[in-house]
């Protein structure tokens, strides 16, 4: 089992091999509620940590996902296109947004694990 | 009696809580030399019998469009626009000047709203539609930006054809959202070839058809050439009437439409109020700024009309928007939706045929006279002539015998060196009497 880790803006990282996968956590999913349009990012393209990579608009709300990671996008899941609603049925796993290769894997050290973010969640309520 | 809430107390209050001693301390960072050290000299106050008659006094003054021959267009055309037009807009299930922000109780304004989107798809050519926008000049704007967004790029093209004032609005918006602008020399002439200014960073290339200078152009190598280099192509549209006789931008590959809308519902009004058309291609929808209203189905199955896409605007995500309007030209709309639905598709082909008709007669009487030569190989209502002289004094002179005669382009374009240019406009509102009185006039003033 690889391992995923969180940031306090609800995005998740998944590092395999080079390269990570970056969602936006079940928790997101469940605030923003019914997603209806995905705006993501250009493959090719160099995001910052903390920069806007992609769009998720919900019956509610518009909101931006930031990059957990400095990094080139190197592939887009455009499945989410025609069914953006894959977000709502499986947030952290068909539904992720981009994968990107890092530019400092060492970066993803200073996220939370799973265990943290839950506790993180916790706090929140 | 003056009927200001505050008193002196409380603005001393005020004052004191932010920390400054007078209201003029509020005003220190505006320039010295711009502030006026005087009173305004404005007269004393009067009875309401005293400022009638002083105002109506001011008002005669004024040459109305509808009292003398009247060929003056350039972006604001005078129509004849239906009793019924405004008779219905001021019932008041309809009478606001904005789009309601609970919008979904008020029903009949969104179907407003709704068939006026589908009114201009259909006139432009393009698939969907925004609820309005303020005018011509600010659609353009923001159709550049747009194509900025669509594209990543930030360099748009503006063709020797659009309106001065379109390209000055343009120019404002870019210089303060890190647009590019590359634009062509005016084109009187409508020989331009904006071909070569394109390449791979070109974000768009704006055209207006008919060009400000009148003339007619296929657009379609143009839009190919935009597309092959990953570019948009903006089309405005500043005489709606045109596109009941002209194919419209769509059907010749625009990406974005945009137009002013004051031709059909709207007076003249001084310049304003007046209504932006704005269409696009319904992949581009979400980088549409603007109100759009959608059509759907109640809980019960019944029709029904909302608000969509508003997640874009700028109320829900602020500074992300795709723009700053957060409203649209509702007035204005149900004026241009109404005169629209009243002439009908084949009323407006009418209307349109009727408008052509008459900037033919009065484009060859102004060509009979010596020294007079029209410079389009096509045109809708509007044309350009070249006059013997300079343009604007032959237009006062014939004003003080009572035509007001068309554009002095130099008015708009004071450097371009096209000061013996005068644009002509004619519409079904011009009479054979008018471009008679018109012919005449301008042969004697001339001789």
């Amino acid at each position: 089992m690889s391992d995923v880790r969180f940031t306090k803006d609800h995005e998740w990282v998944r590092l395999e091999g080079d390269t990570a996968t970056i969602g936006i956590s079940e928790y997101a999913q469940e605030q923003l509620g019914d997603v209806v349009f995905i705006e993501l990012p250009t493959v090719g393209a160099d995001v910052e940590a903390g920069g806007d990579a992609a769009v998720v608009e919900s019956v509610k709300a518009a909101s931006e996902v930031y990059s957990p990671v400095l990094g080139r996008i190197v592939e887009v899941n455009d499945d989410l296109e025609a069914t953006p609603g894959l977000v709502n049925e499986s947030a952290e796993d068909e539904g992720w947004f981009w994968r990107m290769e890092l530019s400092d894997p060492d970066e993803l050290e200073a996220l939370m694990t799973a265990k943290d973010y839950k506790a993180f969640l916790e706090g929140l309520d | 009696m003056r009927y200001l809430p505050h008193t002196a107390q409380d603005r001393r209050a005020m004052l004191q809580t932010i920390g400054v001693n007078s209201v003029d301390d509020l005003f220190v960072d505006v320039p010295r030399s711009a502030v006026l050290a005087k009173p305004v000299d404005l007269p004393d106050h009067a009875g309401e019998l005293a400022v009638e008659r002083t105002l109506s006094k001011m008002a005669a003054r004024n040459v109305a469009a509808g009292t003398v021959p009247f060929f003056v267009g350039g972006g604001a055309y005078r129509h004849h626009v239906p009793a019924a037009v405004d008779h219905l807009i001021q019932r008041s299930e309809f009478l606001t000047a904005y789009t309601p922000y609970q919008p979904e109780i008020s029903q009949g304004t969104l179907q407003v709203l709704f068939e006026f989107q589908t009114q201009v798809a259909l006139l432009t050519g393009m698939e969907v539609a925004n609820a309005s926008m303020y005018d011509g000049a600010t659609a353009c704007a923001e159709a550049v930006l747009m194509a900025n967004r669509l594209t990543r790029r930030r360099r748009a093209v503006l063709s020797g054809g659009l309106h001065p004032q379109y390209r000055a609005v343009v120019e404002t918006q870019s210089r303060f959202l890190d647009g590019e602008i590359v634009a062509a020399a005016p084109d009187a002439t409508g020989e331009e070839d904006l071909l070569a200014l394109i390449d791979d960073e070109t974000a768009c290339v704006v055209v207006q058809n008919p060009t400000f200078f009148g003339h007619l152009h296929d657009l379609r190598k143009l839009a190919e050439v935009c597309h092959a280099n990953g570019a948009l192509l903006v089309v405005a549209v500043t005489e709606t009437v045109s596109l009941g006789a002209v194919t419209s931008p769509g059907a010749m590959g625009a990406d974005i439409v945009v137009g002013e809308g004051q031709s059909l519902g709207n007076a003249l009004n001084f310049g304003g109020p007046y209504l932006g058309l704005f269409a696009t291609r319904e992949k581009f929808v979400r980088q549409m700024p603007g109100r759009l209203c959608g059509e759907t189905v109640d809980a019960d199955g019944r029709r029904g009309f909302v608000l969509t896409l508003s997640t874009r605007e700028q109320h829900i995500r602020r500074e992300k928007a795709t723009s700053n309007i957060c409203t649209n030209s509702g007035l204005c709309s149900l004026a241009f939706t109404i005169h629209l639905s009243l002439l009908g598709e084949d009323g407006f082909r009418q209307l349109a045929a009727l408008n052509h008709a008459r900037a033919c007669e009065a484009a060859a009487r102004l060509a009979q006279i010596p020294g007079v030569s029209v410079l389009n190989n096509s045109f809708f209502n509007e044309f350009t002539v070249r006059l013997p002289r300079a343009a604007a004094g032959v237009v006062d002179t014939l004003a003080e015998r009572g035509v007001l005669a068309g554009i002095p382009v130099s008015r708009l374009l004071p450097a371009a060196g096209l000061d013996d240019l005068m644009l002509v406009a004619a519409t079904e509102t011009t009479t054979e009497e008018d471009v008679a009185a018109f012919g005449d006039a301008l042969a004697e003033v001339l001789r």
